[in-house]
């Protein structure tokens, strides 16, 4: 068990008294239940709690904010279009695409941002106000860390460009706050920094940039010795700035407001062409020096000091612990693995880490009425516990019409997952039984080739016609199609439909021979024969002979075969002796009629023609 | 075709309408209503799009659509249509059907009527009452007809509290979508693969004739009629093939056409260009069929962020008697002089493209990516 990183945090639930009773709970996949027990903590176990309510606990209260879910949905098509970023491409034109994708997640964050802050202007509610305006510069944070990352692991800028970056960085972040103070110092002789950086075909190389700069800097210590400005206070204060003179930067500290945006300006007066591996020291010192020991660093402090230390690890996981969602840390997590700075850490489930933040993000989806269908993706690109868990997490969600269901159905099967295909098709078509869509069940069956359901169909219609003398549906089951070789019963059901219908057109002939073939074919259920047979003695008691002799044999086959195997009720009601009656009288009836029809059909097979 | 604005709109949407323009009326579309669905809380919206060269208060694009107003909905939002200027009507997940009346000078919705129990399995007057989702409608002031999961077709009339007409059972499966053929006849498919024609003026509950698929019964989810051609009529299954009817001839479709890769969703006929027609899929993409015969011209400039294929329609049934003067293209059965024109319209495959409409030179669509596309520039 891995010690804590931090107090856990207590959370009070309204309404139960939680010193004098117990409470219980459940977790689920993203949210806890909890609610009071009647056992209290003296024992007696009599009481009704107070509390009657059930408590739905949710630790992610990001994924139901309105305007986050624009910055889930907009990355997701951005995370979708990293993922099929071709493998093959290496080099420049790879670094390109991967900074291309930074800086699309890093300008949907700031979209979030402004559409929060504007939100937060707007909001009546001053409790409403603060909370839009904490998140904003939580999002604000995320942002900062994100192109920081960019600069230093993404881009990997070297020495010369790496400075320029940062300076971008600090400008476009702390202009929001303080507009004032970064045009004070930022500009100052911007001529002499665009006569150095000659950025765009920057034909210089980096030591003779550096020999210029180490040029330019004597001449300013020397300006200082000489004490060339010893009139003007200010401008030698300003000197001593340009010198890159820690105490006189500090001296500024209201301009500056935070300690990266020391850390920048006394690199760019005292280390242009600071190396990468180079700036943790810079860094830890500049924050020890602004802060003085006055206050000690705060998360995002932490964060940034082990970005500039190049331990992406450490800034991961500092991250996951400041962050309440993991949106953050999943998606740049992977964008760093597709630049394969991750080593593969084994985490004690057998994934690495970039899965494991995956995976937990889009678990948080699926706890998420509606942004299930995003984790959906995000599972696909999980090469070893996705799969798994997209089976178990789409089993669960809730199919309250029929077209979401579709869409889940369709998710499924592009998957290849037949198991879970089956067991939604079934539900479904459990449920349409019950309701009497007799049609609709056999779409389902139909969808999940389910040939068991489709039988149970084929027998309640089957039934429905026993007792009511008539088919319900003829639409359908005039209409089965192909469909109806998905089971025997069906088939027995389209076929038995078409007798009636042959029977109807008075085709008695054709209509014989199917009757006769639905019986000797066996896909007719015993139960049924004996209706089957009840329907053949009109055709047996017609004026013409319909069936043959052959047949009538074969008619009497059967009904010996049903008779003799009659199973033995041990019930002896006086409706069961009457159904007997009634089956008794049936059989008597069949075989009088099959002895007549057999006399006649010897007849006149035995004639000769025309005689 | 210019550009196609997108814009996340934090809900999936499931329906997308355009506010039909007053007849005679010069102007372009302005304002669409959607409807969400799957939330815990799902919202009927009406949306502007605002006028040209116009830069509202932050900053947002020309032509950027901007919400006016919304109103709770219970229920996902299954089917939506203009009943006419000011009122809208959905039909929701429980069964029940709204009509919202927006009032423009505060620019608010309210519930103007309801008949909350259009559609259930087991009636309101058992003790195992359940509704069932309702999952069409469409309307012809002052008529509106809705169909539903429980195989139930409805009439009602605006400002009548009980249905005027109400075929129970009128379908052993799933009714998918309803269209108005002629005034009093209805056209409705199913989830085993049928069409069937209802006329009102009948008593019974027969369908006045059906027509279905040969071959595999697969469910067709939308429906729409030819706008000038009122027997022609196109239908959208779920394996994303193309039908087209001509429901006079014959109980098969005339033209099949491979399209798709999962459900289409919707079908709509251009209603002034009708040699157009535009399909949406749960495969996130829209396409945009041209049979119209001078297509050479024209391909040059659909190449607009998406392939363009041709494709020639496979007629099944030479039928000998074709003699109208006026022949529609889609039941032209010449194939080689058949071309269609089929563009992608999406810059991405995105999520379930699941609602689109077209109306003059505009379209709107809805996703599953919880974003809104507009485009004011379809034939340029």
């Amino acid at each position: 068990m891995e010690e804590l990183d931090g107090e856990p945090t207590v959370t009070l639930i309204p309404g139960v008294n939680s010193k004098k009773n117990q409470m219980c709970f459940d977790w689920g996949p993203g949210e806890m239940l909890v609610c009071e027990t009647s056992f209290n903590k003296k024992e007696k176990s009599e009481m009704v709690p107070s509390c009657p309510f059930i408590y739905i606990i949710r630790k992610d209260v990001d994924v139901y904010s309105q305007i986050l879910r624009k910055l889930f949905n907009e990355s997701h098509g951005i995370f979708l279009g990293l993922q099929r970023i071709d493998e093959e491409l290496t080099g420049k034109s790879r670094k390109s695409q991967l900074v291309r994708v930074s800086k699309n997640y890093r300008s949907v964050i700031r979209a979030c941002m402004e559409e929060m802050h504007q939100v937060a202007i707007a909001a009546k509610d001053p409790a409403n106000g603060r909370q839009f305006s904490s998140q904003v510069s939580i999002l604000s944070a995320m942002e900062l860390i994100w192109n920081l990352c960019e600069i230093l692991f993404i881009e990997v800028a070297p020495a010369g460009p790496l400075l320029l970056h940062l300076l971008d960085w600090v400008r476009l972040h702390v202009c929001e706050v303080d507009s004032l103070s970064a045009d004070v110092l930022g500009s100052e002789n911007p001529s002499k920094h665009d006569s150095f950086w000659n950025l765009p075909g920057n034909t210089q190389t980096l030591t003779e940039l550096e020999l210029k700069w180490q040029h330019w800097h004597e001449e300013c210590e020397r300006y200082l010795q000489d004490s060339t400005f010893a009139t003007s206070p200010h401008l030698e204060s300003l000197l001593k700035i340009m010198l890159g003179d820690e105490a006189a930067l500090l001296e500024q500290k209201e301009l500056l407001s935070n300690w990266y945006h020391f850390l920048v300006t006394r690199l760019l007066y005292s280390n242009p062409t600071v190396k990468p591996i180079d700036l943790h020291y810079y860094a830890q010192s500049s924050l020890d020096l602004f802060l003085g020991g006055e206050s000690s660093p705060e998360p995002l402090d932490n964060i940034l000091l082990a970005a500039f230390e190049f331990d992406i690890h450490q800034v991961i996981k500092e991250c996951s612990i400041a962050l309440s969602n993991w949106w953050f840390v999943a998606h740049l997590t992977d964008l760093l693995d597709h630049c394969k700075l991750l080593q593969s850490h084994n985490l004690y489930f057998g994934s690495n880490m970039r899965e494991f933040l995956l995976l937990e993000y889009a678990s948080g989806l699926f706890a998420h009425p509606s942004l299930w269908q995003l984790g959906v993706d995000y599972f696909d690109y999980c090469p070893e516990l996705g799969r798994v868990s997209l089976e178990l997490h789409i089993e669960r969600i809730p199919l309250n019409t029929e077209q979401k269901a579709l869409k889940v159905l369709r998710i499924c099967e592009q998957r290849q997952m037949t198991e879970q295909v089956r067991s939604i098709c079934k539900i479904l078509a459990m449920k349409a039984v019950r309701n009497n869509r007799l049609g609709s069940a056999l779409s389902w069956s139909i969808r999940a080739k389910d040939a068991a359901f489709a039988t149970l169909v084929s027998d309640r219609f089957l039934r429905d016609y026993c007792e009511r003398g008539c088919f319900s549906d003829l639409d359908l089951i005039d209409n089965l199609g192909p469909a109806m070789m998905l089971s025997d019963r069906l088939t027995f059901l389209g076929k038995y439909r078409e007798f009636h219908r042959m029977y109807g057109e008075k085709r008695f002939a054709d209509a014989a021979s199917l009757l006769l073939s639905l019986m000797t074919s066996r896909i007719a259920p015993r139960s049924f024969w004996m209706t089957l047979l009840t329907d053949a003695l009109p055709l047996l008691e017609q004026k013409q002979v319909i069936f043959s002799a052959e047949q009538t044999y074969e008619l009497m086959r059967c009904l010996e075969d049903l008779t003799s195997r009659r199973p033995v009720h041990g019930e002896s009601d006086t409706e069961q002796l009457q159904d007997d009656d009634i089956e008794t009288t049936k059989v008597e009836m069949l075989r009088l009629a099959l002895a007549r029809n057999l006399a006649r059909a010897i007849i006149r097979e035995g004639s000769l023609e025309g005689s | 075709m210019e550009e196609i604005y997108a814009k996340f709109v934090s809900q999936k949407i499931s329906k997308t309408r355009w506010r039909p323009l007053p007849p005679g009326s010069l102007q372009t579309a302005e304002t669409f209503a959607t409807g969400s669905w799957d939330n815990e809380e799902n919202y009927v919206s009406l949306w502007s799009i605002g006028d040209f060269g116009n830069l509202d208060s932050d900053g947002g694009f020309e032509g950027d659509h901007q919400l006016l107003c919304d109103i709770k909905h219970h229920g996902d939002v299954m089917d939506l249509q203009f009943f006419d200027q000011e009122r809208i009507v959905a039909a929701s997940s429980t069964g029940c059907v709204t009509v919202f009346l927006h009032h423009p000078n505060n620019q608010t919705l309210s519930v103007n009527q309801q008949w909350t129990t259009a559609h259930y399995h087991t009636g309101p007057g058992s003790p195992s009452y359940s509704s069932a989702p309702c999952t069409g409608v469409v309307c012809n002031n002052p008529e509106i007809v809705t169909v539903g999961e429980d195989g139930r077709i409805n009439l009602f009339r605006a400002d009548h509290k009980e249905a005027v007409r109400t075929i129970d059972n009128a379908d052993s499966s799933t009714l998918h979508a309803v269209t108005f053929l002629r005034t009093p006849e209805i056209l409705t498919v199913n989830s085993i693969g049928q069409l069937k024609i209802w006329d009102f003026r009948q008593q019974g509950n027969e369908p006045s004739q059906i027509l279905s698929l040969t071959g595999d019964r697969v469910p067709l989810h939308c429906v729409d009629r030819h706008p000038n051609q009122q027997h022609v009529v196109a239908t959208g299954g779920q394996d994303g093939m193309l039908s087209i009817w001509d429901v006079r001839q014959g109980t098969m479709p005339v033209s099949l056409l491979k399209a798709h890769e999962a459900e289409m969703w919707e079908v709509h006929f251009h209603p002034s260009n009708p040699d157009h027609l535009f399909t949406c899929s749960e495969d996130g993409s829209l396409w945009h069929w041209n049979a119209s015969t001078d297509v050479p011209e024209k391909s040059s400039l659909f190449h607009q962020g998406g392939r363009s294929s041709t494709f020639l329609s496979h007629s099944i049934s030479n039928q000998a008697n074709v003699h109208q003067s006026v022949i529609s293209s889609w039941l032209s059965t010449d194939p080689a002089k058949d071309r269609i024109e089929i563009t992608s319209l999406l810059p991405s495959r995105s999520l379930s493209v699941n609602s689109l409409d077209v109306l003059g030179p505009c379209l709107v669509c809805g996703t599953d990516a919880e974003a809104i596309y507009v485009t004011r520039h379809l034939f340029s």
